[in-house]
């Protein structure tokens, strides 16, 4: 990016740790491998990127479309894939009034191309630890909580997890509306029978499978406490979802003895 | 390298010349936070300003007994929201810095819960910025930075520290932590100076 040295004197940035295990972002040219409707609201778009360098797990991109005219519109949205390569995979919720996120679910098809700007963000992300350090049993376990779509860049931390055979305890807990709107349904059902060491736990909000042990209803605390690893083992912990979701689930992790500085946040929003 | 994208027409043609490059008017406020909301009692709200030989105090009372500026103005988050005519009220950082004295250039600006963003001293002055703890004449809610949080309209939003509670000269400019995370050292909207 060569506009990020102009208009200062200073030296560059000592590099955190997390800094190292991401690549630098750039402008890309996307082409679209293939879509799928992931949910009845939503899509899963694969995009064969030119130029790629790869992303650590829970990092977004932007997406930027052109109209006719020279008019153009940029969201960012979460990755679902990581690692090396060049094939990425984002899936992507409808929003009622969205600009762009109804052309991305609707409208998309293999062979179209989008311009891309990533991998991005240094923060949410999640990487399999060192072997030695999981076997040591040094690695603190990972909780991760989504809600709805919000679930998008904690599957990449799943499958990457799943991928690397990292031994480092995983629970993921997933809010969402219905069975029907589960995104990467068969694969998180997959990774949780592959692997001991992730466990998936489901709150049905609107709509619970047949002979579902509770009825539907919006998570509250006692679910939460129940169904999160006890702060007492220190977990590490990624939530993403709404900004209600967010911060009504951070709040009570707090409250429950979590170290506010071993949560990380993420909030989808806007159009 | 820009291309027209396949059967994309977009919603909005009225391009308000307010707006930056790669922004979306919203009319709601999204939230974009790291971690939790930290809780920030005023009773122990304490803002400092720290510099080469002083530091500088002033607590809740003390703070809101400044003069206080009404700001209007527009904002513009890196994830590319832009909200127009937003109504803030505040202490201008010419207020705070009239008693300061200092040789050094850049400040980074630090929050209750730990984070951290670098801005240098001449952005600050000169009517560009504010300690702000009112949001459309109501108290700033927390998820918004309150009790107070710092507002430089001018740069992209996360460089308005939510929680903020002080100011550290330095010598030298240093990446805070979005700057380290991603996210550009200096954050010029209309250039878009976003990531690094």
């Amino acid at each position: 990016m060569s506009d990020a040295a102009t208009g200062t004197t200073a030296p560059a940035p000592a590099p955190s740790a997390a800094l190292l295990a991401v690549p630098r972002s750039g402008w890309h040219v996307a082409t679209v491998a293939s879509t799928r409707r992931e949910t009845p609201n939503a899509s899963r778009i694969e995009l064969e990127v030119d130029g790629w360098p790869g992303n650590a797990a829970g990092q977004h991109l932007d997406v930027r479309l052109t109209a006719p005219d020279g008019y153009t519109a940029t969201r960012s949205y979460s990755i679902a894939s990581s690692g090396a390569g060049t094939r990425v995979t984002i899936a992507v919720d409808k929003l009622p009034d969205g600009e762009v996120s109804p052309y991305l679910v609707d409208e998309v098809r293999a062979g179209d191309m989008l311009e891309v700007h990533g991998p991005l963000g240094a923060f949410f992300v999640w990487a399999p630890d060192a072997a030695d350090a999981a076997a040591a049993g040094e690695a603190r376990p990972v909780q991760l909580i989504a809600g709805g779509s919000g679930v998008v860049p904690l599957y990449a931390m799943a499958e990457a997890h799943g991928a690397a055979h990292d031994l480092t305890s995983f629970r993921l807990l997933y809010s969402v509306r219905s069975p029907d709107d589960v995104y990467f349904a068969d694969e998180l059902r997959r990774l949780a029978e592959a692997s001991a060491a992730l466990q998936l736990d489901l709150v049905y909000t609107r709509r619970s499978p047949a002979g579902w042990p509770t009825p539907p209803a919006r998570i509250t605390r006692e679910v939460l406490e129940a169904a999160v690893i006890p702060a007492a083992e220190r977990p590490r912990v990624f939530v993403c979802g709404s900004t209600g979701f967010v911060e009504r689930v951070a709040d009570w992790l707090v409250e429950l003895g979590h170290d506010a500085r071993s949560i990380r946040t993420e909030r989808y929003g806007g159009t | 390298m820009s291309f027209i994208t396949r059967g994309f027409s977009g919603c909005s043609r009225e391009r308000d010349e307010r707006l930056p490059p790669g922004q979306t008017l919203v009319q709601d406020f999204p939230v974009l936070s790291a971690g939790p909301t930290p809780e920030v009692d005023t009773a122990e709200w304490e803002f400092t300003i720290r510099t080469e030989s002083s530091v500088h105090r002033w607590n809740w009372d003390e703070f809101t007994s400044l003069a206080i500026d009404d700001v209007d103005t527009d904002i513009h988050c890196v994830t590319h929201w832009s909200k127009l005519g937003t109504s803030w009220r505040g202490v201008s950082l010419d207020t705070l810095f009239e008693q300061v004295e200092t040789e050094q250039e850049y400040v980074m600006a630090h929050s209750y819960g730990g984070y951290t963003t670098n801005v240098p001293l001449d952005e600050l002055l000169d009517g560009k910025a504010w300690v702000a703890f009112e949001f459309d004449g109501e108290p700033l809610e927390p998820e918004h930075g309150g009790p107070a949080r710092l507002l430089v309209p001018h740069l992209y939003f996360w460089k308005s520290a939510k929680w903020v509670r002080g100011l550290v000269m330095m010598e030298q400019d240093e990446p805070g932590f979005w700057e380290q995370n991603g996210y550009h050292l200096h954050g010029d909207p209309w250039t878009e100076e976003r990531y690094w």
